[in-house]
């Protein structure tokens, strides 16, 4: 442990030079690639998963290959539904009907903004905010994202009076808001909303009549307590217009598969899901890709055990930064969840109130100590001075 | 209708809007089938498959191939190692192997007459999405893309549902073989220009869904010089190119550019490509975006995020594209059954009296049932189309869901079933041929052999207008000495 004394006489290189060395941080490529060693030894063991293999798999080739239906591989849909109910504890279970695809979260994205909102719409958005959300909510959707400006006072955690302030505004401003879309867990922060701030906020649309958005594509990244609160598990349990509620999802950060781009639509509203099923099209899941996640996710031994292995490693991983970063004096948002941290680097700013300080600090950080950090401003966030911090992104050392 | 409104307000005008398409009967017939598949075994009386355009003749190839290259697949104990670093990789530029894979294919397709860079090339969603990914490039809403009819009917969706994009005829009729003119090209564009609506380019299928013809490179070039003229795009959906199996060769828009011999702004120039109907993996959803234009290449890059292939699916196809051997060999042999498949479809329906319209290409035939209609009318297309799903038990596409300007055609596809089965709808079709002869004759006054018989009460508007089945579609229509007299 280091002299909290002597911390404060390093130069911010040296710090981060120190912060490498003490966590094996490298790149900041949002990934989670902790568990890869449970898939591979899963694939060698079934070869059945894929359809290019002798014997057990090449009979389905031609099947799959010439399957395009809209609706997915039934068997697909079966086993992502599963695999959410299993990401919220059992607490809730997911109906394969109302599972749509998309081309990856991205896709997911686009698409519910496509299905419920015209050019010139808005949605309301907590901040911080993943940044790609400007380009997948908005770019060729016309919708316009209304920040909801949340601070550290209270954790950054969105309450309903934020949002009802910025709904307020937007009317005065004759925008048309059509929803608000949260996600939880939350990137940047790992934070997950409790039960309390989901009700509030589902009361909220209800009373309004606006949709509410749930990104859930962190669900299964939860690896410490509170334990994950889905919208799924709210709605059983209050009364509400269940035509406004809609779920995205993904594999790509609970099972660390980005490149297969799978992306889901999970909307209570039979119109929604009827226009999103067709819209499907334009970014259906390769069908090799649903096959082999079809049998991987019937292996419920396998997922389960991935589950809890990969929350294990985690929550390891998490506590390793974490007390990497105290040791040089370096505080992080309390977080429970994702696959990375919110990093406090205010008291480092030559001038705490200045994005443009944040800046140079993010500079000094990537170019001369080559670590690969995220600022929170490219996530719109009201104060200068955080920075995001990914963790899982290579393999255990 | 509380309910409707209510979605109206709740949801998008694109959600609450039939732009989807859907209700075309293009997909009515579909749904007949889905409701009562054909299964030599489990269901022989079912509806039988013709209006699903794909091409599975050729699998046998792909599974030798498959049980060679097990490394082909990260799913195997032989490619398991590259599991990880494809399953994280979600980079829009594609994998290099991907991408160079695809680009010899392309120009091996095309007998190397031209060649693809690989830094082109742009991966979409399926053809669907490298459809509505041009659209989405080239046009705002409420500007146009001319496109020659009759065509695909998911043109309707993926060209205009989410973009506002809206789409022009260029009316192609039978009596020239549906080639498109210059005349209907300015028509269409003049329709556009009165109504104040901006072209922004022109779309041309080649090979042609429906038709299964392609456009001979005279009618390219002029239509080259007719979109560079105006300054639009040309925008041309090449993914039938690998089923052109006999004569005429095949001339891909490719090939006009790179021999540079007429005028032309290449950045005006996108290719729409897929591996759907070449290789018969429509599942796989392979759509490639190929642009002269390195903007538009650089905005469908970024586009592709909402539908990118797969990386364990560009995995196996860069492996299985990267295998020269088997390429060429796959090529030729798909050729070579597709054309084997079509003479044996159409000399058999030629023998019940059905013609055809000639064609070289794609995986179904554009079949003439002009003088089964009881009159000339879409609306007798319709009750002859249900007549054929209901009671033939095939389930065929009517001209009216590709814009066909005359009643009575019907695409039918012949690559997506077997021998066995292709033999069934043969019969049936020749049941019901049979059955109708009575029906039909007193009606139209046509002959059925090939001799021409000729009664002295036939009209003259009977003979006119419906050519007989001992005519090909497209030649003129003999002058009998009867009509010969009557003029």
């Amino acid at each position: 442990a280091l002299d909290t004394l002597m911390v404060g006489k390093l130069t911010t290189e040296s710090l981060f030079i120190l912060l490498a060395i003490l966590t094996g941080l490298s790149n900041g490529s949002l990934e989670n690639q902790l568990c890869f060693d449970l898939i591979e030894k899963w694939v060698k063991k079934n070869p059945n998963a894929s359809i290019c293999t002798a014997l057990e798999g090449v009979e389905n080739f031609k099947h799959i290959a010439n399957f395009q239906d809209y609706h997915g591989l039934k068997e697909f849909r079966q086993e992502v539904a599963k695999l959410m109910g299993k990401a919220r504890g059992g607490r809730v279970t997911f109906d394969p009907e109302r599972i749509v695809m998309s081309g990856g979260a991205t896709g997911a994205s686009e698409t519910i903004m496509f299905c419920l909102a015209d050019p010139g719409d808005a949605f309301l958005v907590p901040t911080p905010y993943y940044p790609a959300f400007n380009r997948d909510l908005r770019w060729r959707t016309g919708v316009q994202i209304i920040p909801v400006q949340c601070s550290s006072s209270n954790n950054f955690t969105v309450t309903r009076e934020a949002v009802e302030a910025a709904y307020q505004k937007a009317q005065e401003a004759n925008i048309n808001v059509k929803g608000l879309i949260i996600t939880n867990p939350s990137n940047p922060l790992g934070t997950t909303l409790d039960s309390q701030t989901l009700q509030s906020l589902v009361i909220f649309v209800n009373d309004k009549t606006i949709h509410l958005v749930c990104d859930e594509i962190y669900a299964a990244t939860v690896f410490s307590s509170p334990e994950f609160v889905s919208i799924a598990e709210i709605i059983q349990e209050i009364d509400v217009n269940r035509d406004l509620i809609h779920i995205l999802y993904s594999l790509s950060k609970d099972m660390g598969l980005p490149g297969f781009r799978v992306g889901i639509v999970y909307s209570y509203n039979d119109v929604v899901l009827s226009c999103g099923r067709r819209m499907s099209s334009f970014g259906l899941v390769s069908s090799q890709t649903q096959y082999f996640l079809a049998t991987l996710l019937s292996d419920d031994e396998f997922v389960d055990y991935f589950l809890r292995e990969s929350s294990k490693r985690l929550a390891r991983r998490h506590h390793k930064l974490t007390r990497g970063l105290e040791q040089v004096g370096i505080k992080c948002l309390k977080s429970n969840a994702g696959l990375f941290v919110w990093m406090d680097l205010r008291r480092l700013l030559e001038d705490p109130t200045s994005f443009d300080a944040e800046m140079k600090l993010w500079r000094t950080i990537v170019n001369d100590v080559k670590l690969n950090v995220s600022p929170g401003s490219s996530f719109h966030v009201a104060e200068p001075g955080w920075f995001r911090v990914c963790f899982a992104n290579m393999d255990e050392f | 209708m509380v309910l409707m409104l209510r979605n109206q307000e709740l949801l998008s005008k694109i959600a609450t809007s039939n732009g989807h398409g859907e209700d075309s009967p293009y997909f009515d017939g579909w749904k007949a089938y889905d409701s009562d598949p054909f299964h030599p075994t489990q269901n022989p009386e079912g509806v039988i498959q013709m209006g699903l355009a794909e091409n599975q003749l050729c699998f046998n190839l792909i599974h030798e191939w498959l049980l060679k290259n097990p490394e082909a697949s990260i799913c195997t104990a032989q490619g398991a190692a590259e599991f990880r670093d494809i399953a994280i990789f979600q980079d829009y530029h594609g994998l290099a192997e991907f991408r160079e894979a695809v680009a010899k294919f392309m120009g091996k397709v095309r007998r190397n007459r031209a060649s693809f860079d690989p830094d082109r090339i742009v991966m979409s969603g399926g053809a669907t999405g490298a459809h509505e990914m041009i659209a989405f490039c080239l046009a705002d809403p409420g500007d146009a893309f001319l496109v020659p009819t009759p065509y695909y009917p998911g043109f309707d969706r993926d060209l205009r549902w989410r973009t506002g994009v809206k789409l022009i005829p260029v009316v192609c009729e039978s009596s020239n073989d549906y080639q498109i003119t210059i005349e209907a090209l300015e028509a269409a564009y003049e329709t556009a220009q009165e109504a104040d609506i901006k072209v922004k380019g022109l779309l041309i299928p080649n090979p042609s869904n429906p038709l299964g013809t392609i456009i001979t490179k005279d009618t390219l070039e002029a239509l080259v010089t007719f979109t560079n003229h105006k300054n639009i795009h040309l925008v041309c959906d090449e993914i039938y190119a690998a089923t052109v199996f006999s004569q005429p060769e095949f001339t891909s828009i490719a090939e006009i550019i790179e021999e540079d011999k007429i005028c032309c702004n290449r950045d005006l120039i996108h290719i729409i490509y897929s591996l759907s109907k070449d290789m018969g993996f429509p599942g796989f959803r392979v759509g490639i975006v190929y642009s002269y234009n390195d903007a538009v290449v650089s905005c469908a890059r970024k586009m592709s995020s909402f539908g990118l292939v797969s990386s364990q699916t560009q995995y196996l196809i860069a492996s299985m594209l990267a295998d020269d051997e088997f390429v060429d060999q796959f090529i030729v042999e798909s050729r070579k059954r597709l054309a084997m498949r079509h003479s044996f479809f159409t000399q058999r329906l030629a023998q019940v009296g059905i013609n055809c319209l000639k064609s070289n290409a794609g995986l179904f035939v554009w079949m003439d049932l002009r003088r089964l209609l009881k009159e000339q009318t879409f609306e007798a297309e319709m009750v002859l189309w249900r007549v054929i799903i209901n009671e033939i038990k095939l389930n065929v596409s009517p001209g009216s869901s590709f814009h066909c300007s005359e009643p009575g055609w019907f695409r039918v596809c012949f690559a997506n079933m077997d021998d066995k089965t292709m033999e069934i709808a043969l019969s049936r079709i020749k049941t019901f041929m049979l059955q109708h002869k009575e029906a039909m004759v007193p009606k139209k006054k046509l002959c059925w052999q090939t001799s021409l018989r000729l009664s002295f009460s036939s009209r003259y508007e009977d003979i006119m207008e419906t050519p007989g089945s001992f005519m090909s579609p497209h030649s003129p229509i003999p002058q009998s000495p009867l009509v010969r007299a009557r003029t």
